[in-house]
Formats: structure tokens, sequence, C-alpha cells
């Protein structure tokens, strides 16, 4: 093992990256838990991943492609679902097996895609460039600037339709501006992160949160709490131990999941035998 | 005494929710005036929430007109509560969500604003989603079935609550089918009509 790579300025870069999506997806996947969408990240993650390896055949960069294609799957779904919310579920899934179609099959079909397609599904955090980092922290400027302006919206939105409906609002436009701002910051962070890690910090923080927050804010506190510390648990983790970056996260996080509801089952029981003694 | 101009007039209104269905009720026409109270009456299925969603603009107007006084806000509250079980929001920040006050609300419920709304027992949880309808800045207060879940002691409080929101100035419309909380609280009760009827 070898901690001095934790401090490696070689390493700051990649580490910054993923620091700024550790707090941003996290905060956004509340607002995706709330909406129930959360199965829409896997879907625009992936499509982003398609995106960035469609780009190889254009004079794209793939950052480009992986916004390109992550904006291109909100229209998909909200013109699939029409505003209604009982097809969510299936727009989803089919956005999700096409971006998984379209990405295995230019792996399997482009040299380069090969290497980019390891890198994008296996999460290729260590190969940031300063692009990678600038994005990272112009998205996160925009879209929690936008967020804390959507974000009474969004809530009213959705606790009082009809409310909000007769003051003039439109759930679906609201919706539609908040599924733009996923999208930026999954597509952005896919490319640094790679697709099921960022699926990972946009889904399990905020379920863990939701369990144990006393009010929407300090849900969103802890959710961005428990993305930073697995994010740097992780990071460390996989410097250390030299092992690839992405599983690491992902298995942190449902490790962090497993803990939660032991100690849970435990402090239950425990309840259960200071209430009938 | 003097005739208040209508913060709402609804006139010869027929309202469905789809133009394929087409009009479920109407015609029907009342208006309601700053300082009243004014129920909307009829059995189970007779289009009093459809009436109620054609004022809001959620429902389909196919003739007749509904006209909200210049610069009048609506503040609706309808039956359907959304899922709020596992959701980690609290009382005062489902007040802050329509700009409810705090002040006013009765006793049992003040106290227990900073727990989760899940946390609430069924009727403590109608009475905030009521209260933060029903005490939102707003000059027209559209409540669909409000006693829905309430207890007498609930029930009395609400009643009280709206007068003195009517005493306020506020226009407010009642549904219910519960006709003796009609009587005992509205100045007029309308009878909704089903199409055809």
């Amino acid at each position: 093992m070898n901690f001095d790579l934790v401090f490696d300025p070689l390493f700051l870069r990649p580490f910054l990256t993923g620091l700024v999506f550790a707090v941003l997806l996290p905060l956004l996947g509340c607002y995706l838990r709330l909406r129930e969408e959360w199965l829409a990240a896997l879907a625009l993650a992936q499509m982003a991943a398609a995106g960035a390896l469609l780009s190889l055949l254009t004079p794209l960069p793939l950052m480009a492609g992986g916004l390109a294609a992550a904006f291109a799957a909100v229209l998909l779904k909200n013109a699939f679902e029409g505003g209604r919310r009982g097809r969510q579920g299936a727009a989803y899934a089919l956005l999700l097996l096409l971006g998984w179609g379209l990405s295995i099959l230019l792996v399997s079909n482009l040299p380069l895609a090969e290497r980019i397609g390891h890198a994008l599904f296996d999460g290729q955090l260590y190969f940031t460039e300063l692009a990678h980092l600038v994005a990272a922290l112009v998205c996160a400027v925009v879209v929690l600037g936008l967020l804390v302006r959507l974000s009474p919206q969004l809530l009213q939105a959705h606790f009082f339709e009809d409310f909000f409906r007769s003051r003039g609002g439109s759930p679906r436009r609201i919706g539609l501006m908040f599924d733009f701002l996923v999208a930026a910051a999954l597509a952005l962070a896919t490319m640094s992160l790679g697709v099921m890690s960022a699926f990972a910090l946009i889904f399990v923080p905020p379920w863990l949160a939701w369990r144990h927050a006393r009010s929407w804010r300090s849900s969103l506190v802890l959710a961005a709490g428990i993305g930073v510390a697995a994010y740097v648990l992780s990071f460390v983790l996989a410097l250390v131990l030299d092992q690839p970056f992405g599983p690491l996260l992902a298995l942190v996080l449902v490790g962090l999941g497993l803990v939660e509801a032991l100690v849970e089952a435990i402090w239950q029981r425990l309840h259960e035998i200071v209430g009938t003694s | 005494m003097m005739n208040r101009a209508p913060l709402l007039a609804v006139d010869m209104v027929q309202a469905g929710w789809s133009l394929a269905a087409g009009p479920v009720i109407g015609p029907v026409s009342f208006t309601v005036a700053a300082g009243e109270i004014v129920g909307l009456a009829g059995p189970n299925g007779a289009g009093k929430s459809t009436l109620l969603g054609a004022v809001s603009g959620a429902a389909r107007v196919f003739s007749g007109r509904v006209a909200l006084a210049d610069g009048a806000r609506l503040a609706l509250q309808t039956q359907q509560l959304p899922d709020i079980d596992g959701v980690p929001i609290c009382g005062a920040e489902l007040l802050r969500l329509t700009g409810a006050p705090i002040a006013g609300l009765p006793p049992w419920l003040g106290h227990r604003l900073s727990l989760r709304m899940d946390e609430l027992s069924g009727g403590q949880r109608q009475f905030l989603y009521l209260w933060a309808c029903l005490a939102a800045p707003g000059e027209v207060v559209l409540l669909d079935e409000p006693t829905n879940n309430l207890d007498p002691a609930g029930v009395d409080f609400l009643a009280t609550a709206l007068r003195q929101r009517a005493a306020a100035g506020a226009a407010i419309v009642l549904v219910s089918h519960d006709a003796e909380f009609l009587a005992g609280i509205c100045q007029r009760t309308v009878n909704v009509v089903k199409v055809g009827s």
C-alpha cells in the first residue's frame, strides 16, 4: 500500500473534479427521488456515454457529444411521456437500453471507442484533464445557481400541484428545466467518473439521507455530506490499493447502505428489548 | 347594504376533464365577493371538484366563462394529498412553500411543525395542507372537501379560521359532501348538476 500517492499533486486535479460532482449529484438526486425519477439518472448517464462514443464519428469533442446525447434523451423522455407520470418508467428503461445498445455496438466496431468505452464504464477519474475540472466547476456554478431558484417551484409543484397551476405555474415546464440541469450534470460527471459512479452518487446518498433527515434542508446537507465522505474514502482506497475507482465508489456506497441498515436493525431490536423489560 | 364587486364570477360554465369525454357538469353560475363563503353542494360524482378544476384552470371549460377580478390570486386545496411517506419535509417547510403563516395554527399543531410530515397523523397532515392553502396569500380561496380526515375539534377550528379569513377580505368557495358543515358556514350554497340532469 502506497499512501504517498494520496498526496501526489498529479492526482489533485482528478480529485477536485470528482469532488465537485460528489457534492452536486447527491443534491440533484434528492429532487430526482422526490419526483420518483431516480432511474432517469442511469438512463441519462448511459445516453451521455453513448453520445460521447458517437462523437468519435464526428469532429465533436467527447464532452459535447455526451452533453448533446443527454439533452436529446431529455427531449425524447418528455416527448414520450407527454407529461404523464405513469409512462415515465418505460421512457427511462427504453433510453437506458438505447444508450447501452449504441455504446456496446460502437465499442465493438471502433478501435478508439473500445478504450474510451472502457474508461466510461469502468470510471476514468485519474485521466481527467483540466477541461474536465473547468467544465465541472462551470457546471456546478450554473446548476447550483439555477437549482436555488428552481427548488421552491419544484417543491411547490410536487406538494401543491393544483395550487402551483392555479398561480400560473406549469409543472411540466419546471420539470423540463430540471431535467436539463440533471442531464448537464450527469453528462459531465459521466465523462469524468464513469456511468455507474455517477449513478451511484446521484442515487445512494439521497436514499440514505432521506431515512434520517428531519427536514428537506437537512436532507440536502446530509446527502451531500454522504456523497463527499464516500467519494473521499473511495478515492483514497483506489489509490492505496491500486484498484479502479468506479467499482470502489459503488461498493463503498452500497457498504454504507448495508452498515446503516444493520445499525438501524440493532437499534430497533434494542428498543424492543428495553420496551419489553 | 351595497353589493360588492365579485372577486370570482362563474357564468353558465360547462366543464370536463378531456375533449374526448366532453363536459360533465353545468351549466353552473355563481359569484363570490370579498368576505363571502359560498358552498358547492351535490352528491358524490356530481362534478363539484370538476367545477373547482374549471375555476383553477386544471379542467377544460367547454362553454360559459370564469372571470377572476384583476390582480386576484387563487389559493387552491384539492382532495388529493401527495404521498408523503418517506419524504423528509417538515411542517414548517411545507407552509413556507405557499407562504402561509404559522401564526393562527391550532395549538395542537403549532408545536409539531418541526416534525417530518410522515410523523404526523392523517388528520394533522390534512390540516396542515389545508392551512397551507387557506392561509396562503391570496384573495380567492378554493377548498375541496376540507373536512376530510378532520376530527370534530379540527372541523370547529377550520370553521373559525374560515370565518376569520373571510372577515379579512377573502372570497372563499368550499366543496363538501357535508351539508351540515356547509349550512353552518356558508352564506350561499350552489348545487352542482351533471350535464343533462
